[in-house]
C-alpha cells in the first residue's frame, strides 16, 4: 500500500465540523471526572473544598475554564446543527450552520473570559 | 482528432499508480493543453507513453460513472474534471478509488460496491397494481421530490471512496446504496418498503453515518446522500417506535 493509502483525506467544512464535535465532546468527557472529584472533595471536608477551590482560581485553570466553556458552547451549537440536519434535512445550509456554531461558541467563550478576567 | 487538439503549452508532471494493492507511482510527462481533462491526460499516457496502463471510462461526458479516480487525493469524475481546475501549477497525482480492491493500475473491483446496493435492496420491487392500472404520481408530492433529489446517481463510487465511515466500518453499506434505498422508499409503486427498511436499519446501515458529509461535498452530480441517509434514519426510527420494523 504505502504511498497510495492516504489515511487523512483533504478536509472540508462538514468534515471539520465533525472533527470539532468529537474533540469538544472528548474534552468535556475528560472534564467531568475532574468536576466530580472537586464536588467529592466538598463532601468530605470544607478544607478539602477550599483547597480545591483555591486551585481553580489559579490563572492557568481560569484560562482552561474559558476554553472549556468555548468547547461546551461549540458542542451544544454543533449538536443543534446536527439535529437540524437529521430531523429537518437542512443540508443545503450546513456550512452556514457550522459558521454560526463557531461564531456562537467564540462569542460565548469571549463573554465568559471578559466576565472572569 | 489530432488536428483539432490545441497546441501544447508546456508539460504536466503526472504520477500514476501502477500495480494492484502493492505497487508504486510511476512518473510521466504529458503535454499540457487547453481545456484538457484528467481523463484526457490518462488517455494520452495510455495511447502515447505506455499502452499497458489500465483504466476505465466509457461515455466521457459524465453519464456512465466509470471514470472515477483519485486526483491529488480527492475522488473525482475524471472526464468532467479539467486539469486547470485541480492542478493549476503543481503536479497531478492519479490513483484508484479508496475502499475497493485494486485490480490493476487505476482499475478497482466495483463488485463490493454494487453488492452493497443489493444488500440495501436497491432493486425496484413491483407492488400491487392500482385499480386504475397504473400509479398516478404527482410530480410535486413530497415523496416524488425526495426521489427527484436522489435519482440522478451515476454509481461512480466517489462518495464510497470519500466516506470515512466506510474506512472505519468496512461492512457499512455506504452513501450510494443508502441513497438508492431512499429513492425506492419514496417510490409509491414499490412493494418492498418494509423489507428494505429492515435491510438498511441494521448496524452497518444508515445509523452508522456520522454526518461528515464528504458524500455531499464530493458527489459530482451534487446530490445529497447524507439527506437520504437522514431520511432513512427518521423512517426507521418511526417504524421502530410503531413496532413495524
Ligand atoms: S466516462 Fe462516463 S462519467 Fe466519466
Amino acid at each position: 500500500m504505502g504511498a497510495l493509502s492516504r489515511r487523512v483525506k483533504p478536509g472540508h467544512p462538514g468534515y471539520w465540523a465533525a472533527v470539532l464535535q468529537r474533540l469538544s465532546g472528548l474534552l468535556l468527557a475528560l472534564f467531568l471526572p475532574a468536576h466530580f472529584a472537586l464536588l467529592g472533595a466538598g463532601l468530605h471536608s470544607t478544607e478539602g473544598l477550599d483547597e480545591a477551590l483555591a486551585w481553580t482560581r489559579s490563572p492557568l485553570v481560569r484560562v482552561a475554564e474559558a476554553g472549556l466553556v468555548t468547547a461546551l458552547a461549540l458542542h451544544v451549537a454543533g449538536g443543534v446543527r446536527l439535529l437540524l440536519l437529521e430531523f429537518l434535512g437542512w443540508h443545503a445550509i450546513q456550512k452556514s450552520l457550522f459558521s454560526l456554531a463557531c461564531g456562537l461558541a467564540t462569542a460565548t467563550g469571549l463573554l465568559f473570559a471578559l466576565n472572569n478576567f | 482528432m489530432k488536428s483539432r487538439e490545441s497546441k501544447p503549452n508546456g508539460f504536466l508532471e503526472v504520477s500514476i499508480w501502477r500495480g494492484a494493492e502493492e505497487g508504486a507511482f510511476q512518473h510521466f510527462q504529458v503535454p499540457r493543453r487547453e481545456s484538457q481533462t484528467v481523463l484526457d491526460v490518462v488517455t494520452y499516457i495510455q495511447r502515447h507513453l505506455d499502452p499497458t496502463l489500465a483504466y476505465r471510462f466509457a461515455c466521457r461526458v459524465g453519464v456512465c460513472g466509470s471514470c472515477a479516480m483519485k486526483v491529488n487525493g480527492i475522488a473525482r469524475w475524471t472526464c468532467r474534471t479539467h486539469v486547470s481546475a485541480v492542478a493549476t501549477t503543481g503536479p497531478l497525482e492519479i490513483a484508484p478509488l479508496d475502499h475497493l480492491p485494486r485490480l490493476r493500475d487505476l482499475v478497482c473491483d466495483m463488485g463490493p460496491f454494487f453488492e452493497k446496493w443489493k444488500q440495501a435492496r436497491g432493486a425496484f420491487v413491483p407492488g400491487a397494481v392500482p385499480e386504475t392500472g397504473f400509479a398516478a404520481i404527482d410530480p410535486d408530492s413530497p415523496a416524488r421530490r425526495q426521489v427527484e433529489a436522489g435519482i440522478e446517481c451515476i454509481g461512480c463510487g466517489i462518495c464510497y471512496s470519500e466516506c470515512d465511515t466506510v474506512a472505519w466500518r468496512p461492512e457499512y453499506l455506504g452513501p450510494a446504496a443508502l441513497n438508492r434505498a431512499w429513492t425506492l422508499q419514496n417510490d409509491e409503486r414499490d412493494g418492498a418498503h418494509r423489507k428494505r427498511l429492515q435491510a438498511v436499519a441494521g448496524d452497518a446501515g444508515c445509523h452508522a453515518c456520522h454526518n461528515q458529509l464528504s458524500c455531499n461535498e464530493r458527489c459530482p452530480k451534487k446530490l445529497s446522500p447524507a439527506a437520504a441517509i437522514a431520511g432513512l434514519k427518521r423512517a426507521s426510527a418511526v417504524a421502530a417506535l410503531k413496532g413495524r420494523l
